[in-house]
């Protein structure tokens, strides 16, 4: 069986649970191999290997943290190039997003982002519009390079091989051209990332202000789920505009997802609508949000919430 | 300094999208049709860099004959001029084959700056930035909330998911916008006026120099095999909080498994 290459979505060499879901989708297409760039990149070789990972090609050198994107596509690409794999899987998150469209260009393969599914004869689907079409694509030439969302597939335990390959790659000064001078961490720690979080627990317009935020964070910490905003909580600035979920900010597709003082736009919709199961919590019994919830409660969320997330508590132990 | 920003013209989000059921490539003809919100926000962080340091603003826009009414927008914002690549030939090209067509544009005009917006709302692909920087060997610099652009060089803060990074490099140089970097203004009547006499260029397909071979549905290196309209959710149980709103809520989450 043919390689299938897995760019590995790591910080400091713990991988993000995508890139274990990434591994688990590989597995079905061909012979999974990891490939793990950056500072750490040696301390996840074992990890991916849990994940099946046959081989592991490690490329530990600073140049893929210190620039932006265009290194690890130079040494993505000179690997699809040696290797010739049936398909390489990224991350459907920015960053992997750009990697891809970089290494599309740079083998003449084909580009297929925000995939939930790949099939055997790497038909890739894609929900488009919101969530309002569902879309099979195929690359027709070169290398099927396809992003694959986050919770797309269930991360499968699965012991590989793990044969580490070190890897070098010479950087042209165009791939050196984006220098990082700094990456500032502005999140609150101890929250799951966003776009990978199992479950997400939206405020907006209804929260009011930004110190009501609190009490959403307080039920995303009784769940262990992240915290998302609407745009219109995002744009009257009481939460970073970094985790707004909707078209323009982030696009979550959670196990759970509630909404507490949303409306419902189609603006939001389009961001966390493929979520398995949607709560929501609005006093406008005629709200939008309703028409997609599973369990819609009509309700204050000043008070429903905190009782939401006592009970929560309560009932975890 | 000059800038050259990438707008596209879009279905309205607010109006039902479709896929076409002869070819399968989006249906631009039966929707209304906006300029992709996002690219405001390019054009006004252009406008903005422009006032601030001089320079021209020219609107590069690929997409068919109508795609006018979005680069007439654009110029009534305050852009100077714009270039239009429009053929037929090119309907049905992905993103890849686009980046082709808009590169060889670029390799024609004098810029400092290329901006874009980070992503539009019809693919959400989010890539143009990256596949234009590629082509153009030029630095990538993307999903930008601060551009500051001084002499040579520009440096951005590059929104990330925890955070930010600040990212710089030398001119000229691929930035696209998120919308949190400013607050794009409204045409002004005057502005409306004024677009209809700015310069707007046509371009083809042979102007470009590109194949047409290369370009389009035919030779297009990512096709939609089948698509199918997906059934709306269906509404779940809708209940009144009368006091017990909490707790109803946890039982549901409870009888998932959620607790």
């Amino acid at each position: 069986m043919a390689e299938v290459l897995v760019l590995i979505d790591h910080v400091e060499g713990a991988p993000k649970k995508v890139s274990y879901e990434l591994l688990t989708l590989a597995k079905t297409l061909g012979e999974p191999s990891a490939v793990v760039l950056g500072a750490g990149a040696a301390a996840a070789a074992d990890k991916v290997k849990a994940y099946g990972a046959e081989k592991v090609y490690v490329g530990d050198s600073a140049d893929f943290d210190d620039y932006l994107v265009a290194t690890k596509a130079a040494a993505l690409a000179k690997l699809v190039t040696e290797k010739s794999p049936t398909a390489v899987l990224l991350a459907s998150n920015a960053e992997g997003k750009e990697i891809a469209a970089r290494v599309a260009v740079k083998t003449d393969g084909g580009l297929l982002t925000d995939a939930v599914g790949v099939s055997s004869d790497l038909v890739a689907e894609q929900p488009i519009f919101g969530g309002a079409v569902v879309v099979k694509s195929k690359v027709q030439t070169g290398t099927p390079i396809i992003t694959v969302r986050p919770n797309s597939t269930p991360a499968a335990e699965s012991t590989g091989a793990g044969a580490v390959e070190n890897i070098s790659v010479d950087l042209t000064d165009a791939d050196k051209a984006s220098a990082i001078k700094e990456k500032v961490v502005e999140a609150k720690g101890g929250r799951p990332d966003l776009g990978e979080a199992a479950i997400v627990v939206s405020g907006g317009r209804g929260v009011g202000s930004s110190e009501n935020f609190s009490i959403i964070e307080a039920l995303a910490d009784s769940l262990g789920g992240a915290v998302g905003a609407s745009r219109a909580a995002t744009d009257a600035g009481w939460y970073p505009h970094q985790n707004q979920v909707g078209q323009t900010g982030r696009t979550v597709s959670p196990q759970l997802y509630i909404a507490a003082g949303i409306s419902g736009a189609i603006q939001h919709r389009a961001g966390m609508q493929t979520s398995k199961t949607i709560v929501a919590i609005n006093k406008d019994p005629e709200a939008p949000i309703f028409e997609l919830a599973d369990f819609g409660l009509v309700g204050d969320l000043n008070t429903v919430v905190p009782a939401l997330t006592e009970e929560v508590t309560k009932r975890k132990g | 300094m000059n800038i050259v920003v990438l707008v596209k013209q879009v279905p309205d989000t607010w109006a039902e999208r479709k896929l076409s059921d002869s070819d399968k490539t989006l249906d631009r003809a039966s929707v209304d049709v906006v300029m992709n919100e996002i690219d405001e926000y390019a054009v006004e962080e252009a406008l903005r860099i422009k006032e601030a340091q001089g320079g021209e603003v020219t609107i590069l826009t690929m997409g068919p004959e109508r795609a006018v009414e979005t680069i007439r927008k654009a110029l009534s914002m305050g852009a100077d001029k714009a270039v239009h690549l429009v053929d037929d030939a090119l309907k049905g090209s992905d993103a890849v084959q686009t980046s082709a067509a808009l590169a060889k544009v670029l390799e024609g005009l004098e810029y400092d700056l290329v901006i874009a917006g980070s992503e539009a709302t019809d693919s959400r692909m989010a890539v143009m930035g990256a596949l234009l920087s590629e082509r153009l060997g030029q630095p990538q610099l993307t999903g930008a909330r601060k551009v500051t652009a001084e002499g040579g060089s520009v440096t951005i803060e590059r929104q990330t998911d925890d955070g930010y990074a600040v990212v710089t490099a030398s001119t000229p140089a691929i930035i696209s916008v998120v919308e949190k970097i400013n607050e794009p203004r409204y045409p002004s009547f005057k502005g409306i006026m004024a677009a209809k006499s700015k310069p707007l260029e046509s371009k083809t397909l042979a102007d470009t120099g590109l194949d047409a071979g290369a370009v389009g549905l035919a030779a297009a290196p990512s096709q939609v095999v089948e698509f199918a309209n997906k059934p709306p959710r269906q509404a779940g149980q809708i209940v009144k909080d009368e006091g017990d709103g909490g707790a109803k809520v946890a039982e549901f989450l409870a009888s998932q498994k959620f607790i």
